[in-house]
């Protein structure tokens, strides 16, 4: 089972990288193309780093579940992948609003922030 | 004495309305362990995230006066914020004004305007309330001012986003043994496991909440946090420990909503980490503000016997 969940959360990231124009890699990183694409996703978007965690514990328990078949460690690898689901959809939604996350960039990023601070 | 012994106390606006039970249990929780707050004279907002979207530098110069009061009117070194997102922001503020020019010279032409000594990076040091108790009294010493227990009790840790990310601004972070993993935080786990719960295995405890969007995208919000809820229900947990007042009200309220609008009940409670710390301190519920909480936390005390 714990294939087609990696896959499930690798196509979530591919859909991130694809609306921003760009090819999903088919790297590696440390073993997973998982991580590869939670990077890509991320250049330029240091909020995307939001869901950096949750790739890396789908990746921890890609590998548990490879040790040993366990029901609950399952369940929660299936829980970390309908999170990340979640929110890319969520972040795929405000682009357009623009980035309202904790590492955000500015709404008017273009008209330069030593213009807009007028004191 | 510890240089956490006495701290200049940011609590943020947050802590003021919806997370006014985590000012008075962080209060309640550092008299219980001698630790002595004392406010920031005149603080104002950290800029929190509407004023970074619209211009970061502004954000940094409102996170600089509150460190500037602090270390040049009142003489600390030490600022403590127990809001996440203010944490963040004063680390962020820091970090700009000790690498980029051009956040130094906005800060100090405003400090001017606004007639007040402009700060230097450096003059204090920025802590969460996680880091005030951890560093200031320890597992060890906790232990030893127990009152009571929460023996029984199953508890998800719940950092958020905001206290670990990004990496760069949190330098103290991943250094090895004794100090926070941005990876894996454990601070709350450490403190709550010596006031003797049992923490789950929980491998949500950094992801994201929807907070930040919960007015601009409310069900995508709800759906986040049922995740949430319900992964720490399936580990087994009984309450969800909190140290984000951002984070606390969205789950607390995403939980209701999520029972209304989706039809999904969730029954695991959620209390911030002093207010459990609080009881296991022997300090009332009500001085920690239990009952001003959404979840019921009262009953689940009372049914574990833990207050």
């Amino acid at each position: 089972m714990r294939q087609p969940l990696l896959e499930r959360a690798e196509a979530a990231l591919e859909s991130w990288v694809e609306a921003r124009g760009q090819v999903p890699t088919r790297e590696t990183v440390e073993g997973f193309r998982l991580l590869a694409l939670h990077r890509q996703g991320a250049r330029g978007v240091p909020s995307f780093n939001a869901c950096r965690e949750t790739c890396r514990e789908i990746a921890y328990h890609y590998n548990l579940l490879g040790e040993r078949q366990d029901e609950r460690q399952e369940l929660m690898m299936r829980m970390l992948v309908q999170h990340l689901e979640l929110f890319v959809r969520g972040k795929l939604e405000i682009e357009g609003l623009g980035e309202f996350c904790c590492a955000s960039r500015p709404l008017r990023q273009k008209s330069g922030s030593e213009e807009k601070t007028d004191a | 004495m510890s240089k956490y012994e006495k701290v200049a106390y940011y609590p943020g606006c947050a802590l003021e309305g919806t997370a006014h039970a985590y000012n008075e249990s962080t209060k309640a929780v550092g008299k219980a362990l001698g630790l002595e707050l004392d406010e920031v004279e005149d603080w104002n907002c950290c800029g929190a995230m509407e004023v970074k979207n619209v211009d970061p530098k502004v954000q940094t110069y409102l996170s600089s006066r509150v460190m500037s009061i602090a270390a040049n009117e009142m003489q600390h070194k030490v600022v403590m914020a127990p809001c996440n997102g203010c944490y963040h922001n004063l680390k962020k503020a820091e970090y700009d004004l000790a690498h980029d020019a051009s956040s130094r010279e906005v800060v100090e032409r405003i400090s001017k305007k606004a007639g007040h000594q402009t700060y230097q990076a450096g003059q204090v040091e920025t802590i969460h309330a996680l880091d005030w108790i951890k560093d200031g009294i320890g597992e060890d010493e906790l232990k030893r001012r127990l009152k009571g227990s929460l023996k029984g009790l199953k508890v998800a840790n719940y950092y958020g986003c905001m206290y670990t990310r990004p990496r760069h601004i949190f330098p103290e972070k991943d250094q090895g043994p004794g100090s926070e993993s941005t990876l894996q935080p454990h601070f709350m786990d450490d403190l709550l496991a010596a006031a003797g719960a049992e923490n789950v295995d929980f491998p949500l405890k950094t992801a994201c909440c929807g907070g930040a969007h919960t007015l601009s995208d409310s069900d995508t919000s709800t759906r986040l946090v049922l995740n949430i809820l319900q992964a720490a229900e399936a580990a087994g947990a009984d309450v969800i420990a909190t140290e984000c007042p951002t984070c606390h009200s969205g789950l607390e309220m995403h939980q209701v909503r999520a029972e209304k609008v989706l039809g999904e009940k969730t029954k695991v409670k959620m209390l911030y980490f002093t207010q459990l710390l609080g009881v296991a301190l022997g300090v009332s519920p009500r001085k920690l503000g239990v009952h001003e909480n959404v979840s019921d936390g009262i009953s689940l005390l009372k049914e574990k016997q833990i207050a």
